[in-house]
C-alpha cells in the first residue's frame, strides 16, 4: 500500500489500478454485451440516432439458440474437453517424469538435455505446423482429434517439464533421502513423498497446459477440417465467419462459452495455482 | 548388535579428495560423534554410511556385511537431518509410521511403536498435526521419534541441533543423552560444534580436510590432542599457541619466545631435550592459566598486558599479550583486573603441549 496523503494513493495507486482493470476487462465485457445483443442493434450504423453501443435495452437469446441449433457447437465443445484433457494428460505425465529426472537424478549430459528441450519449446507452432502436417497425413491422423491430442505435446512437454523441473529443484532433497532411509524405493519416494509435495506445482503445469491447449488455433486449422471433428476456437471463427458475412452474436456468444471452462478450472484452482507458481514447499 | 567399520574409506567429487583413506570401528552400542570444520568431509562420511553418496574406494561394513552397493532402504539405518525433513503433507503419526508402512508392518504393531515412541519423546499430543504447525524444538522430536519408531541397527545424526536456539539445542542435547543411553543403540553423530562432540561422544573423531586427526574419548582428546589442529579444536575458549625454540640449560629444558621463558616438566622435558635448538608450538589452555601467587615457580610465571577484559560471571576471560604471543586466560572472577594492567600470570606445567613446527604433531 503506498503511504501518505490520500491524493498519492489515488494517483500513484487506485487510479492506475482502475484503468489496469478497465483495460483488462472490456474486451470481457464487450463480448458479453454483443452476444446479448439483438442482429437489429449490432448491424445499427454508429452515427445513427440513439445509438446505445455499451448497452442493450432488449437483451436477447437469439445468438445462442443459433450457436446450438445451426452450428455443432456443442459437438465442438465436447471435442475441445477431450483433446485438451488427454493432452494435458500426456504432457503433465511425461512433463513430472522428466522434471524429476532433470531436477534430481545425475547422468550424462542432463545439463544439456534440459536446454535441449527448452530450445524445442522456443520453436515457433506457425513455423513446426508444416512438417507436422506430412508427419499427420503420413500417420492417416488428419481430420481427427488424435491428430491434436499428439501433436499438442510437442509444445506442452516441454513447458511443463521445465515448469517441473524449477518445482522439484525447490524442494528439499533431504526429503527424499529421508524416505530412501525410511525404506522407500527411489520410484515409491518419488510417488509418495515428492509429488505429493509437488501437487501445487503439478496444478499449475495441469491449468496453464490445459489452458493453452484449450486455446489452441494453428494446429487445429490445419489438422481439422470437417466441421464435425473442430474445436470451439477454429469452429466458431471458420462457421460464424461466411465470406466477410460475420455473424457478431453468435460469434461473441461462442467466445464466451468457449471460454467458461478456462474460467471454471482457474477459479477452481487459484489458491493452489498461486501457491505453485511461487514455488512455496511449507516444511 | 550392530558394529560400523570403515576400511580405506575414499571419497572424490570429480577431481576433489574430499574424504581420505578413513579407517575407523564405531563399537557397537558406542555414540561416536564426527567433528571437524565445515568442509572437512564429516558429513559426506555420513552420507557414505547411509547409502546417499557412492563410495570411491574402499569398504564399508554395518555388523558384518559389506554395504557399498546396498541401496539405503536396505541397510536398516535411520537419519536424523539437519532440516529435520519432515514430510510437509503427512500428520506427525505418519510421519513416524512411513518407514513402517514401507517395510510392511501390521498397522497394530504401526500404532503401537509410534505410540512408545510419542511417549518417550512426549509427542502424544502432536501425533495429529502438521509439520508447519510445530515449533522448531516440537519438529526435531518428531524427527526423532520417526528414526526410533524403526528401532534401527544404527542412528545416524547429521548436525540435528543446528537449526535450534541455543537454549533449546543445550535442552535438546541432555535429552539425547538420556536417549541413548536408554536405546543403547549405535549411533553416528556429526557436528562442527566441539560442545556437543564433547557432552554427547563416547568417543570423537577429530576430522580436518578428509583426514582423521585424531579418534578418542573426549577427555583423551582433551588432554593429550594428538597435534595443534586438534588441541585448537577441542576446548572452549581455544588453547593458547606460541611459536617458541627448544632450549637446553643447566640440564634443564625450556621453551623460549620473546618475553616468555617457561621451564618444561618432567616427561614432556625429556622429549623436548632432544630437539634442544628446534623451533615448536608452546600450548597453553586457558583454564590453565592463572594469575601468579606465592606459591607458583618464578619458572613457570610469565608477565602480561592486559588488552581486553570479558566478565563472564564464573569466570574472567583475559585477552592478554605476552611479549609477541596473543593469550587468553581464564581467571577466578573475584581477580580485579582493568584493561591495559599489567599482569603477572603463572600457568599449570603440568598441562603444558608441544606441538611440532613442521608437522604440527605433539611431541
Amino acid at each position: 500500500m503506498i503511504e501518505g496523503a490520500l491524493w498519492r494513493r489515488w494517483v500513484f495507486y487506485n487510479i492506475p489500478l482502475i484503468l489496469f482493470v478497465i483495460v483488462l476487462l472490456f474486451p470481457f465485457y464487450w463480448m458479453i454485451i454483443t452476444s446479448f445483443r439483438p442482429d437489429g442493434e449490432l448491424y445499427k450504423p454508429w452515427n445513427s440516432p440513439l445509438y446505445q453501443p455499451f448497452w442493450t435495452n432488449k437483451p436477447t437469446l437469439e445468438h445462442f439458440v443459433y450457436l446450438f441449433e445451426e452450428t455443432d457447437f456443442g459437438q465442438w465443445m465436447i471435442n475441445t474437453m477431450f483433446i485438451a484433457l488427454m493432452s494435458t494428460a500426456i504432457s503433465l505425465f511425461c512433463g513430472v517424469l522428466a522434471g524429476y529426472a532433470l531436477a534430481r537424478l545425475t547422468f550424462p549430459w542432463a545439463g544439456s538435455l534440459g536446454t535441449l528441450i527448452f530450445i524445442t519449446y522456443l520453436v515457433p507452432q506457425t513455423l513446426l505446423f508444416i512438417p507436422l502436417a506430412e508427419i499427420i497425413r503420413d500417420f492417416r491422423l488428419g481430420d481427427s482429434p488424435w491428430s491434436l491430442i499428439l501433436t499438442y505435446p510437442t509444445f506442452l512437454i516441454p513447458f511443463c517439464t521445465w515448469l517441473m523441473m524449477g518445482y522439484f529443484k525447490a524442494i528439499p532433497k533431504e526429503l527424499e533421502e529421508c524416505a530412501r532411509i525410511d525404506g522407500a524405493s527411489r520410484w515409491k519416494a518419488m510417488l509418495f513423498i515428492i509429488v505429493p509435495v509437488a501437487l501445487p506445482g503439478i496444478l499449475s503445469a495441469g491449468i496453464i497446459a490445459f489452458t493453452l491447449s484449450w486455446n489452441e488455433f494453428i494446429y487445429a486449422l490445419v489438422f481439422l477440417s470437417s466441421p464435425e471433428e473442430k474445436t470451439v476456437a477454429v469452429g466458431v471463427t471458420s462457421e460464424l465467419i461466411r465470406g466477410d458475412v460475420f455473424f457478431w452474436g453468435s460469434l461473441m456468444a461462442g467466445a464466451l462459452l468457449g471460454s467458461v471452462p478456462v474460467a471454471v478450472v482457474y477459479s477452481f484452482f487459484v489458491e493452489h495455482y498461486v501457491s505453485g507458481l511461487t514455488g512455496s514447499v511449507k516444511g | 548388535m550392530a558394529e560400523v567399520t570403515l576400511r580405506k574409506l575414499n571419497k572424490y567429487f570429480d577431481t576433489t579428495h574430499v574424504v581420505k583413506d578413513v579407517d575407523l570401528t564405531i563399537r557397537d552400542k558406542e555414540f561416536m560423534v564426527f567433528v571437524g570444520p565445515s568442509g572437512c568431509g564429516k558429513t559426506t562420511t555420513l552420507r557414505m554410511i547411509a547409502g546417499l553418496e557412492a563410495v570411491s574406494s574402499g569398504e564399508i561394513r554395518i555388523e558384518d556385511t559389506v554395504v557399498n552397493e546396498v541401496p539405503p532402504m536396505d541397510r536398516d539405518i535411520a537419519m536424523v537431518f539437519q532440516n529435520y525433513a519432515l514430510y510437509p503433507h503427512m500428520s506427525v503419526a505418519s510421519n513416524m509410521a512411513f518407514g513402517l508402512k514401507m517395510r510392511k508392518f501390521e498397522k497394530t504393531e504401526i500404532a503401537e511403536r509410534i505410540k512408545r515412541a510419542a511417549a518417550i519423546l512426549g509427542i502424544e499430543a502432536l501425533l495429529q498435526r502438521k509439520p508447519r504447525q510445530l515449533s522448531g524444538g516440537q519438529r526435531q522430536r518428531v524427527a526423532l521419534g520417526r528414526a526410533i519408531v524403526r528401532d534401527p541397527k544404527v542412528f545416524l545424526f547429521d548436525e540435528p541441533l543446528s537449526n535450534l536456539d541455543a537454549k533449546l539445542r543445550v535442552q535438546m542435547r541432555v535429552e539425547l543423552k538420556k536417549l541413548h543411553e536408554r536405546l543403547a543403540v549405535t549411533s553416528i553423530y556429526v557436528t562442527h560444534d566441539q560442545v556437543e562432540a564433547m557432552t554427547l561422544g563416547d568417543r570423537v573423531v577429530v576430522m580436518k580436510d578428509g583426514v582423521v586427526q585424531q579418534v578418542g574419548e573426549p577427555l583423551e582428546l582433551y588432554n593429550r590432542p594428538a597435534n595443534r589442529f586438534v588441541a585448537g579444536f577441542i576446548g572452549s575458549p581455544a588453547m593458547n599457541f606460541a611459536d617458541v625454540t627448544l632450549a637446553e640449560s643447566n640440564g634443564r629444558a625450556v621453551a623460549e619466545a620473546p618475553g616468555l621463558r617457561i621451564e618444561l616438566p618432567g616427561e614432556l622435558a625429556a622429549r623436548a631435550k632432544s630437539r634442544a635448538g628446534c623451533k615448536a608450538t608452546l600450548g597453553i589452555r586457558p583454564e590453565d592459566i592463572h594469575v601468579a601467587g606465592p606459591s607458583d615457580a618464578a619458572e613457570h610465571c610469565f608477565d602480561s598486558s592486559v588488552e581486553v577484559v570479558e566478565q563472564l560471571g564464573s569466570e574472567i576471560l583475559l585477552d592478554t599479550r605476552v611479549g609477541s604471543a596473543l593469550f587468553v586466560a581464564s581467571i577466578d572472577p573475584t581477580v580485579r583486573v582493568r584493561a591495559h594492567d599489567k599482569l603477572r600470570l603463572a600457568l599449570k606445567p603440568g598441562r603444558l603441549h608441544l606441538f611440532d613446527a613442521e608437522s604440527e604433531a605433539a611431541i
